[in-house]
């Protein structure tokens, strides 16, 4: 929809209004999710002053930044019309990996990062590779590598569970630690999210993406490399989601083989909720991002209201419904819209 | 043997029998019954356990009938299984890794094997196979009390001993249960614990795991009871909050119980996710000093935590004593020693001397209590 596929000079006007019709539209949904995020924060707010005390804004950022990683990561998948279900499985790796890999020696907090994404970016070779060259439904293949990750660091771990105090000083304060005030988490997410959009949005490889969501018959049409790209996008997403193990050791210090367990579907939520359409061509990572910000605040924000835990799945599952009945009602007047403009 | 050699095919007749218990007149289900005795008797001759065990095991089959005999002295060659809520659980892992080393002591091999989740009916088909391998005895931390019932009574008809640990299955189901510790006892115990740090005043509240923990809630129910009693007069829960022992989650809800009540003096947690998690978020937060925690919680889990001042005291049982028990009353039952009646005695190693309690109970003793004195003793 979005693409910028060359197209003969009359229709340039067209396309050019056609084109911020549709910014507009998803601006619109991006603004309207962090418009739900302040009411919900100041809501919060007045009924809780302590809730954005120093440390309540701190924790409420520290709470989204893993989720945040995991659906910028998610969304460049997504946005190809494909999905990656094997996130959660690769973040409980990852970390294992790495927990493993620092106990009782301090090897510097660079190399343990490090460790997390060659973890991570293996997996998502794997399963980018299955489903680009193999051509299995992304579904399938990521389930499949779901269990089959999962089952390996079960093997792997044997109940063995890395502790707190094996963890070095080094790799803790990055989970704890702030600069100027700000905690590091969320600073590193907002790097690679801004990264990231600043690739979707400008250079071509990114616009490409959107292309193959979009229409993949019409980008295979255009010459887009569309195996290369789906591919890379496994990569990404996969060096993502062990670049966010390594920060959940980092968080919680204590790490057994399940962590992240379930995690693939609040992901998925987030992306959706956030605007990324799930039949791809559509969305962006800052909406992504405000939806995992969105979903993480409903969690902390019922818990300092003293609202019992389970209705924050309730929230996130009516959330996400209506984010996808509301990217239907968009599309189709949308279409309608966009149809009454060319034909003028 | 004749009532053997009268029938077709002794396996098709087990099979049913198993399948369709219920649909089978009593007097058949009998007969079935004594097959199974005869056939467990010949399949034991031949299966290559020792051949003393042979006679015992044929009289002991019914269970109910039997006698204990507790001079009886402990068979060599016993064949344990231990079948674990599923097998990445790291506390079920140095609980049967311990039940496994006594099995050693006396002469006995020992086993765990069990499902990778730890959903109702995952232990089924586990147990269908160790009956298959004529285990002597199944130790097993049900997941369910009511799903492994069906398979478990299949093996205590052929004579495997069934001894459940950590979690109980129904009573009906198992012939003795491992109790760490009474449920009255740690749940009494955590709030005299607290109330001691805190001087018996100020609000608490505790941090648990799932909302229908079958275990968490029963621990629960005694400390509501206890801080009923006046010695508390000045303390009052305020709130119990789920964690789903889940990191993000747990931690999510301490913040909320943290912010929401100010007044907040102390916080337990029964769960060994849970109390990590709130001692992680506690350690690093404007409210380290200024809170207590206290809960369940493994040594090496808590050691940097209590290392660094965040947690004075927290408790547990010791799960290496625990498996350790679960496989000397595996023994003292496959060797005769005890019915899983109550009243009966034996001996439980380095242990000493336990009691079957009601309900074929045996309950390994108060919790211990780590601090900064002693947790450097202790690796689990």
């Amino acid at each position: 929809m979005t693409v910028t596929v060359e197209k003969p000079a009359p229709a340039a006007e067209t396309e050019r209004s056609a084109r911020s019709l549709v910014d507009a539209v998803f601006r619109a949904r991006e603004i309207s999710i962090a418009g739900a995020l302040v009411l919900l924060v100041l809501f919060t707010w007045v009924a809780e002053p302590r809730f954005l005390n120093d440390q309540g804004v701190k924790d409420l950022l520290l709470n989204a930044a893993i989720l945040v990683l995991l659906a910028v990561g998610q969304s460049v998948v997504v946005i190809t019309r494909n999905i990656d279900l094997s996130v959660g499985s690769v973040v409980g790796l990852s970390a294992f990996a790495c927990g493993k890999f620092v106990s009782g020696t301090d090897h510097g907090v660079l190399t343990v990062l490090l460790l997390g994404v060659v973890v991570g970016a293996v997996c998502g070779l794997v399963s980018g590779s299955l489903v680009s060259f193999g051509k299995v439904p992304a579904l399938v293949v990521t389930l499949g590598m779901l269990y089959i990750i999962q089952g390996l660091d079960y093997w792997w771990a044997q109940g063995e569970q890395i502790n707190a105090a094996d963890v070095p000083q080094s790799v803790l304060d990055l989970g704890s630690g702030s600069v100027l005030g700000l905690p590091y988490l969320p600073l590193i997410s907002i790097a690679v999210l801004a990264g990231t959009a600043y690739v979707l949005r400008t250079y071509r490889s990114g616009r490409e993406l959107y292309a193959i969501g979009s229409s993949p018959e019409a980008a295979r049409l255009a010459g887009v490399p569309i195996r290369r790209r789906v591919l890379a996008a496994y990569l990404f997403s996969g060096a993502v989601s062990g670049f966010a193990g390594a920060l959940w050791l980092a968080r919680f210090g204590t790490v057994v083989a399940d962590n992240a367990h379930g995690w693939e579907l609040t992901v998925v939520s987030a992306v959706v909720v956030g605007g990324v359409a799930i039949v791809g061509g559509t969305g962006t990572v800052w909406g992504a991002a405000l939806g995992a910000l969105l979903l993480t605040t409903i969690g902390s924000a019922l818990a300092v209201l003293k609202v019992d835990s389970f209705w924050a799945d309730a929230i996130a599952g009516a959330l996400l419904l209506a984010a996808i009945s509301v990217d239907r009602i968009v599309n189709v007047r949308m279409t309608r819209a966009l149809r009454k403009r060319s034909a003028r | 043997m004749i009532q053997r050699s009268a029938l077709p095919s002794p396996a098709t007749t087990l099979k049913r029998g198993a399948a369709r218990r219920g649909h089978i007149p009593r007097h058949r289900a009998a007969a079935t019954a004594a097959v199974v005795c005869a056939l467990a008797v010949t399949l034991a001759g031949c299966g290559g356990t020792t051949k003393k065990d042979t006679d015992n095991s044929g009289k002991a089959d019914s269970g109910s009938g039997a006698k204990a005999n507790p001079d009886a002295p402990l068979k060599k060659g016993l064949k344990f299984a231990f079948l674990p809520k599923q097998i990445n659980n790291p506390y079920l892992k140095i609980l049967d890794t311990s039940g496994i080393g006594a099995a050693r002591e006396f002469g006995g091999k020992g086993k765990e094997v069990g499902p990778s989740d730890a959903s109702a009916s995952s232990q089924v088909s586990y147990i269908n196979t160790l009956i298959q391998q004529r285990q002597d005895a199944i130790l097993i931390a049900a997941n369910d009390p009511n799903a492994v019932c069906g398979p478990l009574k299949q093996a205590m008809k052929k004579n495997i001993k069934v001894v459940a640990y950590d979690s109980d299955t129904a009573p009906a189901c198992r012939q003795l249960f491992i109790n760490q510790a009474s449920s009255e006892e740690i749940g009494r115990s955590q709030v005299q614990h607290l109330a001691k740090q805190l001087d018996y005043k100020g609000e608490i509240a505790i941090l648990s795991a799932t909302q229908n923990a079958t275990n968490q809630n029963t621990w629960i129910g005694f400390m509501k009871d206890e801080l009923k009693k006046p010695a508390y007069k000045n303390m009052k829960l305020v709130k119990t909050v789920y964690g789903d022992d889940d990191d993000q989650k747990s931690f999510q809800e301490t913040q909320g119980l943290l912010k929401a009540y100010p007044k907040l003096k102390g916080i337990i947690s029964p769960t060994t996710v849970g109390i990590a998690a709130a001692a992680r978020y506690i350690s690093d937060s404007s409210y380290k000093g200024k809170v207590v925690l206290n809960g369940l919680g493994t040594p090496n889990q808590m050691r940097k935590y209590i290392k660094d001042g965040t947690v004075e005291q927290f408790a547990l049982w010791d799960p290496k004593k625990l498996g350790y028990l679960g496989s000397y009353a595996a023994a003292a039952l496959a060797s005769g020693q005890i019915t899983g009646a109550e009243g009966e005695k034996f001996k439980a190693g380095k242990l000493g001397e336990y009691t079957v309690g009601k309900n074929g109970e045996i309950i390994l003793g108060p919790p211990t209590v780590f601090d900064k004195s002693n947790i450097d003793k202790f690796h689990f």
